[in-house]
């Protein structure tokens, strides 16, 4: 168990380096060790006592520590399009030697992919499961393009949770432990209020939190959604908030002039660039899809909700849902204008984006700045760009202000 | 005019003169349906008495598409939505889609706003199509586009008429396999823009009319006299190898197209509906049987085995991958079919397939350089 005394900065650093370090001991302990998509239902790894690693994440932190272009260009190299996901070409490029001086991943057992972020995934774990020769085990869900997710689609979705049990039985050589399952669903369900709580101080007036912490705290949300550690750390961030309210404080410096959401993933690779950028001006981001998409809450015990909350992440939901959580968020937050990362790797998020920054722009008549960039390719970014999008975005607030 | 130029013309007008055979249906009563591709059930379109007509893009300057998608999704889509946002789809009375890929999942979406005099009715296909629990739910979902369908035709389709449209679909996929066959047989019977004809034009021409159409020609090719081909052989694979243009460069090099796995082609009649209780679930079950497909879940990549196999099988000199451009699900696939190739020894093009491209310059010096490649081996 995680020391409490810790500050959540250093509760993080902890947290991630004991995470790693089972990940690299796995296969010594005789644990499998599976490679999985980001909001992958982890819950029935955990049961498993399977060791996860999640190649988004490891691109990220590739990517956001400069060394993603040697890993895109192998994995250009052996034929893949650099239109693909960088996500996938950084994994794909990596995924060949294994080998990299910031951040290594052990070698796949199996590799598990639930689409509900994309269908790219889809793809790029068929190229991994050949390339490891492992089992793969996907678990589909159909995208929603009604605003609820249907009992057919629900039904489907829990057949499959079942199809993947008996897969993991077979991988893992063992019986699936239903009382340990309940009791990591509870783990997760507190994890989940945990960081949903933790994200959502961001939204206070003036906000004690630097909004694109949320960033470097996703890392943590990913993996350790179902272990108690994350509980532990959300809480560790939501008292950290709470102190720094009651001694009228933030986290941001300087003045928050400004509040925007953010919509997209980080640029990894320039990110010290978009944030200070923002903060020059007095932008915070107080607004993110982000906490949403790993809030995964239904009642312990109930298959039918867990398939719907797995069903309805932002990616997967019909353009009027999408608006509609925009416009909610840019309402909760009270903020006075939203940034889109038009991601040149996310096809997924692009081609619905000039659709729902329009429609969210109706409903709140709050302004807009869209910059091209990429989450892990640096060379799809210009700073130029940005810094004039942001400056004309910050006109535009102080136009609504007056 | 020989009996093989008629039925050419037959099915170029066909192709040519769509927008007055929709406005034609309309004068007779019978509604349009636009279908998207890559997969939709369009046998319940058929049986609904409806006109099914393929949309797969075309030529066109993309500016009202903008709006929805930034210039680098496939040009089928930009296309798509430039021609339903100027008008050129106006006589349809529905469109009919899927989402088998991120792109056309947005572009569900962008419909709705886009075109909302034309409504969409959007069939999610599993991607987990082996399991059990995928048909039941494509089951479903089928019912849902039925109801749908129903409602723009104003009337209820039978179950009768189902089983009567699905033989009529399964009779045409078994002629264009036929087709198909022959063609593979006597290199050089018919040129590659005219076999790529044949397929598109099921797209556009009343399937039974197709049917005869494609019947007749196979025993005009099965008939004619054996000729050797001095030139090569290829196979193709990928999304679609168009504009026109592109194919008569096959023909200007001397390659015959003597098979393809071509989405808007061969996989479109690959596989049969089965046998089965109900005409759903027979649509499901085919599903169930429908794979070695970018965009069908293929955990092992058998595609890969199966196009080299396909190229040997028809003892291809090379094979030519028509990357749609922005097409991620082909681009994922493509190291692992040029992989396979390699290892079976057959020679293998990635060519770059933009339906926007102004010329052609630089697919004629690849095509070019290729059957040089393939005359030297
Ligand atoms: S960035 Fe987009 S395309 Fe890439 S894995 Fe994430 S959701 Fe999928
Ligand atoms: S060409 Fe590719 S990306 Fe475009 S709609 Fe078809 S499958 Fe999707």
């Amino acid at each position: 168990m995680p020391d409490s005394n810790l500050n959540s900065r250093k509760l993080s650093a902890k947290l991630t380096a004991e995470y790693y370090e089972r990940l690299y001991t796995a296969k010594a302990r005789g644990k499998l060790v599976a490679w999985a998509t980001s909001i992958v239902p982890q819950e029935l790894l955990e049961t498993m006592n399977v060791e996860v690693a999640y190649p988004e994440n490891h691109a990220a932190a590739i990517a956001s520590r400069k060394g993603a272009l040697p890993f895109l260009e192998r994995a250009e190299n052996s034929g893949y399009s650099n239109d693909i996901c960088s996500y996938a070409r950084v994994n794909l490029g990596y995924s060949q030697t294994l080998e990299s001086e910031i951040l290594n991943l052990p070698k796949p057992d199996f590799v598990i992919c639930i689409n509900n972020i994309c269908n790219v995934v889809v793809k790029w774990y068929e190229c991994l499961a050949r390339y490891f020769n492992v089992p793969y085990i996907l678990i589909d869900v159909p995208f929603n393009h009604e605003y609820e997710v249907n009992q057919s689609r629900v039904d489907y979705i829990k057949a499959q949770f079942q199809d993947a049990i008996v897969k993991l039985e077979e991988i893992c050589g063992k019986p699936f432990d239903y009382d340990r399952f309940e009791k990591v669903m509870e783990i997760s369900q507190r994890a989940a209020r945990a960081w949903r709580r933790a994200m959502d101080y961001a939204h206070r007036v003036p906000s004690p939190m630097i909004g694109f912490n949320m960033f470097n705290y996703m890392a943590l949300i990913v993996c350790l959604r179902g272990r108690e550690e994350a509980v532990l750390l959300f809480e560790t961030v939501a008292a950290e908030m709470e102190a720094l309210m009651a001694e009228g404080k933030s986290q941001f410096p300087g003045e928050e002039k400004y509040r925007i959401l953010w919509d997209g993933i980080a640029v990894w690779p320039h990110l010290a660039h978009t944030v200070s950028t923002l903060h020059g001006m007095n932008v915070n981001m107080t607004g993110s899809t982000y906490p949403d998409a790993w809030t995964i809450l239904y009642d312990v015990g109930d298959l039918d909700g867990m398939a719907k909350a797995y069903a309805s992440i932002m990616n997967n939901i019909c353009v009027q849902r999408q608006v509609d959580l925009r416009t909610q968020i840019l309402t909760a937050s009270q903020c006075d204008g939203a940034v889109y990362h038009l991601n040149r790797s996310c096809k997924v998020m692009d081609f619905m984006q000039f659709d729902v920054r329009k429609r969210v722009h109706d409903a709140t008549g709050k302004p807009y700045a869209v910059f091209d960039g990429d989450q892990s390719d640096p060379r799809n970014y210009a700073e130029a760009q940005y810094e004039t999008r942001m400056q004309a975005l910050v006109e535009s607030m102080d136009e609504q202000k007056k | 005019m020989s009996v093989q130029t008629e039925i050419y013309s037959k099915m170029e007008s066909a192709i040519k003169n769509i927008k007055s055979t929709l406005e034609e249906n309309h004068k007779k009563g019978v509604r349009n349906i636009g279908v998207l591709p890559v997969y939709a059930p369009e046998e319940l379109v058929h049986a609904l008495g409806m006109f099914p007509v393929g949309l797969w893009g075309g030529k066109a300057s993309i500016s009202k598409a903008s709006r929805y998608l930034p210039p680098f999704a496939c040009s089928i889509m930009q296309t798509v939505m430039e021609y339903g946002m100027g008008g050129v789809y106006d006589a349809l009375d529905g469109a009919l889609m899927s989402t088998p890929c991120d792109t056309l999942k947005c572009v569900t979406q962008n419909w709705l706003s886009a075109c909302p005099h034309i409504p969409a009715v959007t069939v999610v296909y599993p991607q987990n199509n082996k399991v059990p629990s995928a048909a039941v739910y494509l089951e479903q979902e089928l019912l849902q586009a039925k109801e749908a369908l129903e409602k723009i035709a104003g009337r209820k389709l039978s179950e009768q008429a189902l089983a009567a449209s699905i033989e009529v679909y399964n009779e045409n996929r078994k002629a264009m396999q036929r087709f198909f066959d022959v063609v593979s047989e006597k290199p050089g019977c018919i040129s590659a823009k005219h076999r790529h004809l044949v397929a598109k034009s099921r797209f556009f021409l009343p399937k039974e009319e197709h049917t005869r159409l494609v019947s007749a020609l196979c025993a005009e090719l099965e008939n004619s006299p054996e000729m050797k081909w001095k030139g090569s052989r290829v196979v193709l694979a990928g999304i679609m190898a168009e504009p026109d243009g592109l194919l008569e460069l096959f023909d200007e090099f001397g390659m015959a197209v003597v098979g393809d796995e071509l989405a808007q082609e061969y996989r479109q009649y690959r596989t049969l509906v089965p046998a089965g209780k109900t005409g759903l679930s027979r649509l499901a079950l085919q599903w169930q049987d429908t794979g070695c497909c970018s965009l069908v879940y293929d955990p092992e990549k058998r595609r890969s085995e199966y196009m080299a196999d396909m190229a040997k099988r028809l003892k291809a000199d090379g094979a030519v991958i028509c990357m749609m451009k922005f097409c991620d699900p082909e681009e994922f696939d493509y190291p692992w079919l040029k992989a396979a190739l390699d290892k079976a020894g057959i020679p293998s093009l990635n060519l770059e397939v933009d339906l926007n491209t102004p010329s052609l310059e630089q697919a004629r010096t690849r095509l070019q350089a290729f059957s040089e490649q393939l005359a030297a081996i």
